[in-house]
């Protein structure tokens, strides 16, 4: 008797919870059709903006899921870390290479400081992870956590001490205009922008499914014990990963400080939790999750902010976080995250 | 082959293993038994590299590995297969089986190998692509098991691998303890099921709160009236 009752009113919750979903579903379909009607043109260009703050969340999401993957552990020093990969590009660029403007030498500088600020971030995640988490690895999981904190705020008074309390703005060396395409325009840095990370995922992508590196990721995301009874190196491996984080912070770092050409010691602060964000809501430790979650977030901003008929930009993180909020009530593993962990 | 000596293991404060020393020769089954909490799997793991001895020493083919990491052991020649079976549960049982050659390069042995396992366990060659964790408990320790001997062992050590299987199943596993053995394998085998146990091995030791309480011949050990009335219940 009792047990029938709840089974009724479990179902009727279900279809509450079903129409609330389809309806909110429905009514942000609406408001795109009829944005898209009245100006189609501004709708493709917001859309692009959105796309391209999406990949930049995208890199710094993946750095977040990888670790959490690996050792569960939430790394909030890792969007001060992509502040840092600005930092260094900044000055790499145009300190130690004098680069301020657009020219062959200047995208040649960019290439280089690509190829280094992956190499300074990864080696400076591997540095953290083998001095501040290491040692905790089997501790309780508030002490790494707290720890994470730590280290970021570590590594904003370091971006403080190297750029100074203010905003800072730099001269791109990226070409500035646009292509257009029909009437839609294309800036030539979201262009650049798309040329470098999509090669970067295929390889990030390759890297974690096809190479030997990448099987012993996975085996070890899934048990360290087992993982070294078939002879992995479960310590180089999870420092392997913070590689990978480090390296994506870092092209997001060096994108965004060329796109928008400014850096400031709190950017990581921000932007990381976007990127966070992203990665829970895609579903935290899959890949393809924060991808996704970072596109989607990227592309609501943008719609939010740019779309003729839309609540702005000063209603931007509102939207966002009301947008999370509600998918974690109703798929609480995120978009592609698996609903029960299959740790024992 | 594998000698143990006043091996010494503790977590935290408190000593699991309090002094041991075993013995394992080329060729033979050498079964540690004991009740559950004596330590079987402590010295195991130790022997593994998954944890390190508080004192003592672990030689195995003259070299000294206590202390040596996990990954490191396995390169020496022993693979283990855990107490809980330990598979990747997200993997397929393929995978699985690739995860134990990781070590490996020898791309023509390590498929003549699989072909082996897959003959031992016919079970596996059906569920080849299925997500290992769907299996049952009994699928999934066949698995463990041929996980641990894809990593072509020199010494393989088997923790409890007829735990929670239904009977027929436990007869099948020690069928092909044997069947591993006879084909050149040395074996260390940790059971509760001493009976049957001490049925396949050469040797057998008895482990108590740390401490080896007997040890010898298995013909002896299985007509000892102690261990029969302890272990066997007899
Ligand atoms: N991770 C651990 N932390 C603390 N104590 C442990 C741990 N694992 C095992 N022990 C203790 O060590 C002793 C031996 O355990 P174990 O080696 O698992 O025994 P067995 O395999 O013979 O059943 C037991 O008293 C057990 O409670
Ligand atoms: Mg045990």
């Amino acid at each position: 008797m009792a047990n029938t009752s709840y089974k009724a009113r479990q179902a009727r919750r279900i279809v509450i919870e079903r129409t609330f979903g389809v309806s909110i579903l429905a009514l942000l379909l609406f408001w795109l059709v009829i944005n898209f009607i009245k100006s189609p043109s501004q709708f493709a260009e917001v859309s692009l903006i959105g796309l391209s703050n999406g990949i930049l969340y995208a890199l710094i999401a993946l750095g977040y899921t990888l670790v959490y993957g690996i050792i569960e552990l939430i790394n909030f020093a890792h969007g001060d870390l992509f502040m840092l990969g600005g930092l260094f590009s900044a000055h790499f660029i145009a300190l130690w290479f004098h680069q301020t403007k657009s020219s062959p030498m200047g995208w040649l500088v960019f290439f280089l400081a690509l190829i280094s600020v992956m190499v300074f971030c990864a080696g400076v995640n591997v540095f953290i992870e083998r001095f501040a988490y290491r040692r905790l690895r089997r501790a309780p999981k508030l002490a790494p956590l707290i720890t994470a904190v730590g280290v970021s705020f570590m590594i904003q008074f370091v971006g403080l001490r190297w750029n100074g309390s203010g905003q800072k703005t730099w001269n791109s060396v990226l070409p500035s205009g646009s292509l257009m395409l029909g009437s839609v325009k294309l800036p030539y840095t979201t262009l650049i922008s798309f040329a470098v990370t999509i090669p970067i995922l295929m390889a990030l992508t390759f890297i974690v499914t096809k190479t030997r590196q990448g099987k012993a990721m996975r085996a070890t995301a899934q048990d360290q014990d087992a993982s070294r009874l078939m002879g992995i190196n479960v310590n180089r491996t999870i420092a392997f990963t913070f590689a990978l984080g480090g390296a994506l912070a870092g092209v997001a770092g060096l994108l965004f400080q060329q796109t928008r050409g400014l850096t400031s010691y709190n950017l990581g602060y921000q932007l990381g939790l976007i990127a966070f964000t992203s990665a829970v809501l895609g579903g935290i430790g899959n890949l393809a999750g924060a991808v996704l979650g970072a596109i989607l977030i990227g592309l609501i901003q943008g719609l939010n902010d740019g779309l003729p008929i839309g609540l702005g930009q000063q209603w931007s993180q509102t939207v966002v976080f009301s947008i999370l909020i509600l998918l974690m009530v109703f798929k609480p593993a995120g978009l592609l995250g698996k609903q029960v962990t299959e740790k024992v | 082959m594998l000698k143990i000596e006043n091996l010494e293991v503790a977590y935290g404060n408190i000593k699991a293993i309090k002094g041991i020393s075993l013995e394992v020769n080329e060729g033979e089954i050498v079964t540690l038994i004991g009740s559950n909490g004596a330590g079987k799997s402590t010295t195991l793991r130790a022997i593994s590299g998954l944890l390190k001895p508080r004192g003592g020493t672990i030689t195995f083919l003259g070299e000294r590995i206590d202390g040596a990491e996990g990954h490191d052991v396995v390169k020496k020649g022993i693979t283990h297969s855990p107490e809980g079976r330990r598979i990747f549960p997200r993997m397929t049982v393929d995978e699985n089986l690739d995860l134990g050659a990781f070590l490996r390069n020898d791309k023509d042995a390590i498929a003549a190998d699989k072909e082996r396992v897959l003959e031992l366990f016919p079970r596996l060659r059906e569920r080849i692509n299925q997500k290992s964790g769907t299996m049952s408990g009994g699928e999934q320790q066949m698995l463990a098991v041929a996980r641990a001997l894809m990593g072509q062992p020199k010494l393989l050590i088997l923790d409890e691998p007829s735990m929670g299987l239904a009977p027929v199943l436990v007869d099948l596993i020690f069928e092909t303890i044997v069947k591993i053995n006879q084909q050149g394998t040395t074996i260390l085998l940790v059971e509760q099921n001493a009976l049957a146990a001490l049925s396949v091995a050469h040797r057998g030791y008895v482990l108590e709160s740390g401490i080896i309480k007997m040890s010898g011949n298995a013909k002896d050990l299985q007509s000892d009236p102690e261990v029969t009335k302890a272990y066997l219940g007899g």
